[in-house]
């Protein structure tokens, strides 16, 4: 299986190969730091004009995590878009796939500190949700409990046999979850980095994504 | 023909030195508009080249900047501009000659393009820079003469290219601009022409005598070489035994990382205490000054180095060069023999030290080629469009631009003669909108037609992104190496961030010839100590490896084809012989395979002789097909001659693996996802404006906000396959580093004549395949495989149980 289960606050989750958050009891997919409009918003201040093909494909992946898992609920933990304008610039066909995935169930759109506000796309719009004994919300508070947060693109590395291997990973420990960023052209800060490695308390775990997600002590 | 002045042949009598015929020569041709000067180190090139100018200058009045001297180094620059000094003063010149290059201070800069010098020395980065700006019809306004030096080098790179292109923007804004190019001996001086004239003006080439041939031989050692690697440390004591017998030696080495265990090797032997240095570009730049100046004033006994030091800064009185490892390339070692001896007349000195035992093969093979004044090299093609695009956006940040005109324009650089106008066209899409399937930037494009027809940058501020972004040198992503202190210690050089990632605190590595202890990484610095008690690591840098010349291995299977070798030491001429018995040696139009089983493994050798990077490609097509055809590859390992692939089955007919539409089919899918396409697209997606190297001088710093290339290469194979970009990173990856024309061409060549040798054991040839380092693990799975294990252990040993 292409996921890893693990168990949080006394709750079981599964963190999926792709970088998802999947919670079965309460049918419950949650995917964060997708930054829409990422290509679009570099372009309009100037910068290189990248492949504009990031939110389709970004989509296009949670489409599938969307139609393997069938949730009630979604939630996109914050910096769901690269920022207000970004969402508003989206493609026809892109807003198109939001509303197909949106149908026939919950949507949650936490605000995160690019997307700081309410946008023009189904769904509710809200600071922070709560789910049975879970906080979700995009940027970790200091000394929460049960939370489960993104904005720090977290990854981690591990070596084997003289092979470096990086990948975007879930942190995990007693109070918090943090989960990778799921958007196509994010990048990503070490577990290592000085802000996750005060974050996060002993014993604290990665779950690093990919084919296989594979769960190992937390890099620091 | 005008005269010389007086003031000058005088200068040249009070001297005691007559006027060289070639310098009397380039005199003559100062109308020309174009000439290549084709001479030998030491033979007074610089002065040939800017003896019109002098002359010029010493007879008429001139206002403003006169000549542009432009090389590919800027210590080159720097020192062309005090030997200048020289003479012009004692002339009686009172003319300004300044260099611009990226180490000089705002403020002079600043100064320069509102009051240029008459001399202006400098790179072919700082020239394309000075015509990205608005006012640059200003500034280069009278010009007369651009000089080119080491042209041979520019012209095999692709910051000849950008130069190229900036000489065509040149001679727009002065048509009377005369060209000179200054070139060592090369192969092909008339492509070298072509290259530097304004298509399509002619190009007269002179050629200064030669001088006598150089004194090459092959190091004699008590000792044998071994049978595989590239340290050559046998030779350590016959080196020491040479520098003693010699002023100053230049000791080469084909990569940094030989040349680092060589110097640590030859200082642990070095009893007498000689002054020796270590010279290589990973070295912090103040290591490398101290080095230069120590060599100048004859304080060095020897230098190690790699190509650093191949270019012709004049370095005192080196009268010996030594090569250590096989030269892979006749014309790179004729070019680097050149260094010794700086005395126009005299013989230079050098001496081939083979690595090890196929070197022997080589480095004879290379004799015999340098001998027979038979250069080589590859014809390079066209210029890249990369660096097109890029000159595309120079053009932008000058001003608004004519799209006719530009492409009239740079069709006139050489490298670009063949440009079609549809290319140009695509490039210009790219540098507009992206040049994507989906038009999506129509708001946000970079360039805009005006209504009067002009492109233009729709924000005038990117002009100052695409000049900090300027350049074609590709900098690899190093850490600075510092040596741990409280306020920062001495800066000692730098490591490939992936050597960097690899290490672990109390692990050990070479660099600048000492052994430093890792201590961790403190803002993107590598901190190290001296405290070091482990045997060393060994740095990886980035820097090329040279694949042999096609002329080099033909030579190689000429000498195969001998009865016998008399011109080979007896050990390697037996090692031939035993090969001769026990199988075969490889043949100019045949392709020798060997089967053997090796140690409870199946073994398959292919002697293509293609060079390296063709023959590493040739091993992950090959073992690809083998996986498909249910081989069990686990693994190969490539040289210049052959390629060892180890399975679990043994391969008994080639022909199916062989098949060339195969081949290149799987070509096609491999290089999709293959490390070295996203390498290439790196550079040519950073050339071409799509990757900013840096935006306000920060350096990427692994924060969230950037993202690898490697996303934006997956993405665009995935959605635009057939965008520029990837057709540019395909080109280029087929004539660099996978260099499939090779594969091609000896596949040609051999035709269906493939010969499968089913031994019992491993063959005398390939024997040293098995120490050669470098093993490519066969992957796929492999990856997974290894998280499982690593992750499972990690857990153990945490006391977890696996998930």
């Amino acid at each position: 299986m292409n996921e890893v289960t693990f168990s949080f606050v006394g709750q079981n989750l599964s963190a999926l190969g792709s970088g998802a958050l999947w919670w079965p009891d309460q049918s419950l997919l949650c995917v964060s730091d997708l930054h829409l409009g990422k290509s679009e918003r570099i372009a309009r201040r100037s910068g290189p004009t990248l492949p504009p093909y990031d939110s389709r494909e970004t989509l296009t992946r949670l489409a599938v995590d969307i139609t393997r898992t069938n949730p009630g609920t979604v939630i996109c933990l914050g910096d769901s878009f690269d920022d207000l304008d970004a969402s508003a610039a989206l493609d026809f066909s892109e807003k198109q796939d939001i509303t197909a995935l949106q149908a026939g169930r919950r949507w949650i759109w936490i605000e995160g500190n690019h997307d700081p506000g309410p946008i023009d796309l189904g769904g509710a719009h809200l600071v922070e949700y709560e789910v049975g004994p879970l906080t979700f919300r995009h940027i970790a508070h200091p000394g929460a409990q049960a939370e489960v947060s993104g904005h720090y693109h977290p990854k981690a590395q591990l070596r084997a046999r003289g092979r470096s291997i990086t990948r975007p990973a879930f942190l995990i420990d007693q109070a918090r979850l943090i989960l990778p960023a799921y958007g196509t052209y994010t990048g990503g800060l070490h577990s290592s980095d000085h802000a996750l490695s005060t974050l996060m308390n002993d014993p604290a775990m990665a779950i690093l994504t990919g084919p296989q997600p594979r769960i190992i002590p937390m890099p620091r | 023909m005008t005269q010389i002045p007086a003031r000058i042949t005088d200068w040249f009598a009070t001297k005691g030195w007559s006027i060289h015929p070639h310098q009397q020569d380039m005199f003559d041709r100062a109308s020309d508009p174009a000439t290549l000067l084709i001479a030998p180190t030491g033979g007074g090139k610089t002065m040939a080249g800017f003896l019109p100018t002098l002359a010029d200058l010493a007879q008429h009045e001139h206002a403003g900047l006169h000549t542009i001297y432009v090389s590919p180094l800027k210590a080159l620059a720097a020192d062309i501009r005090r030997n200048l000094r020289g003479p012009a003063d004692e002339i009686g010149l009172p003319i300004r000659i300044e260099d611009r290059t990226g180490d000089t201070s705002a403020t002079q800069k600043k100064r320069q393009r509102v009051d240029p010098p008459h001399i202006l020395l400098t790179t072919p980065e700082s020239l394309a820079l000075l015509t990205s700006y608005e006012d640059a019809h200003r500034m280069f306004a009278g010009v007369q003469r651009v000089i080119v030096d080491e042209i041979h080098a520019l012209a095999e790179s692709k910051r000849g290219d950008q130069l190229m292109l900036a000489l065509a923007r040149l001679q727009s804004l002065c048509p009377g601009l005369r060209r000179v190019g200054l070139s060592a001996t090369v192969e092909n001086p008339d492509a070298i022409a072509r290259f530097l004239a304004r298509h399509p003006d002619p190009c007269q080439i002179v050629q200064a005598d030669p001088g006598p041939d150089p004194d090459i031989q092959m190091l004699e050692t008590a000792e044998m070489p071994p049978w595989s690697g590239g340290g050559a440390a046998y030779s350590i004591p016959a080196v020491l035994e040479q520098i003693k017998q010699h002023k100053t030696t230049l000791i080469f080495h084909n990569t940094r990382a030989q040349a680092e265990i060589f110097f640590h090797n030859l200082w642990l032997a070095n009893d007498d205490g000689l002054p020796i240095g270590i010279h290589h570009g990973s070295l912090d730049r103040q290591q490398r000054e101290k080095v230069e100046a120590a060599m100048v004033r004859g304080d060095l006994r020897a230098i190690i180095c790699t190509g650093s030091l191949d270019l012709g800064i004049d370095w005192g009185d080196v009268d010996l060069v030594i090569q250590i490892g096989a030269p892979k390339n006749v014309k790179r070692l004729v070019q680097r023999i050149g260094r010794a001896n700086h005395r126009y007349n005299a013989p230079s000195k050098a001496l081939l030290v083979p690595a090890n035992r196929f070197e022997v093969v080589e480095c004879i093979a290379a004799l015999e080629a340098a001998k027979a004044h038979e250069l080589d090299g590859e014809p390079r093609g066209s210029g890249p469009r990369d660096v097109l695009c890029q000159h595309i956006l120079i053009a932008a940040a000058a001003g608004p631009f004519n799209a006719d005109t530009l492409f009239g324009e740079m069709t006139t650089a050489g490298p670009y003669a063949a440009l079609g106008r549809a290319e140009f066209d695509d490039c210009l899409e790219f540098c507009a909108t992206g040049g994507y399937a989906l038009r999506a930037y129509d708001r946000w494009q970079r360039l805009q037609q005006r209504p009067d027809g002009l492109w233009q940058l729709r924000d005038p501020r990117a002009a100052q992104r695409i000049r900090m972004n300027l350049g074609t040198i590709q900098d690899t992503d190093t850490l600075k190496v510092r040596l741990k202190r409280n306020r920062g210690g001495k800066p000692l050089g730098e490591v490939e961030e992936a050597f960097a990632a690899s290490l672990t605190p109390g692990d050990t590595f070479l660099i600048g010839g000492q052994i430093v202890r890792y201590e961790g990484l403190r803002e993107m610095v590598v901190e190290v100590t001296r405290r070091a008690d482990k045997k060393p690591k060994v740095a990886t840098f980035m820097g090329t490896k040279f694949a042999t010349s096609t002329q080099l291995s033909d030579r190689i299977l000429r000498m195969f084809a001998q009865p016998n070798w008399p011109q080979l030491p007896k050990h390697t001429a037996e090692w031939l012989s035993l090969q001769r018995d026990m199988s075969r040696l490889p043949q100019r139009d045949r392709l020798l395979i060997e089967s053997f089983p090796n140690d409870g493994r199946e073994h398959l050798c292919v002697y293509g002789f293609a060079g390296r990077n063709a023959q590493q490609t040739l091993g992950l097509l090959l073992t690809k097909r083998m996986e498909e055809t249910g081989f069990a590859p686990l693994g190969f390992v490539a040289t210049d001659y052959a390629t060892l692939i180890w399975g679990l089955d043994a391969v008994t007919d080639p022909r199916p693996l062989f098949q060339m539409d195969a081949l290149r089919d799987g070509l096609e899918n491999w290089l999709a996802g293959n490390a070295v396409m996203k390498r290439t697209f790196r550079a040519s997606a950073t050339i071409a404006g799509l990757i900013e190297r840096n935006t306000g001088g920060q350096r990427k710093s692994g924060r969230q906000a950037t993202f690898s290339s490697d996303i934006l290469y997956d993405t665009l194979h995935k959605y635009d396959p057939n965008h520029l970009l990837l057709q540019i990173t395909r080109e280029e990856a087929m004539r660099g580093l996978v260099d499939f024309g090779r594969i091609e061409s000896m596949m040609a060549r051999i035709g269906d004549r493939i010969d499968l040798l089913r031994l019992k054991h491993v063959s005398p040839l390939a024997a040293p395949l098995f120490l050669e380092p470098g093993k490519v693990p066969v992957k796929g799975a492999a990856e997974e495989r290894l998280l499982a294990e690593e992750s499972a252990r990690l857990l153990q040993a945490a006391g977890l149980e696996p998930g």
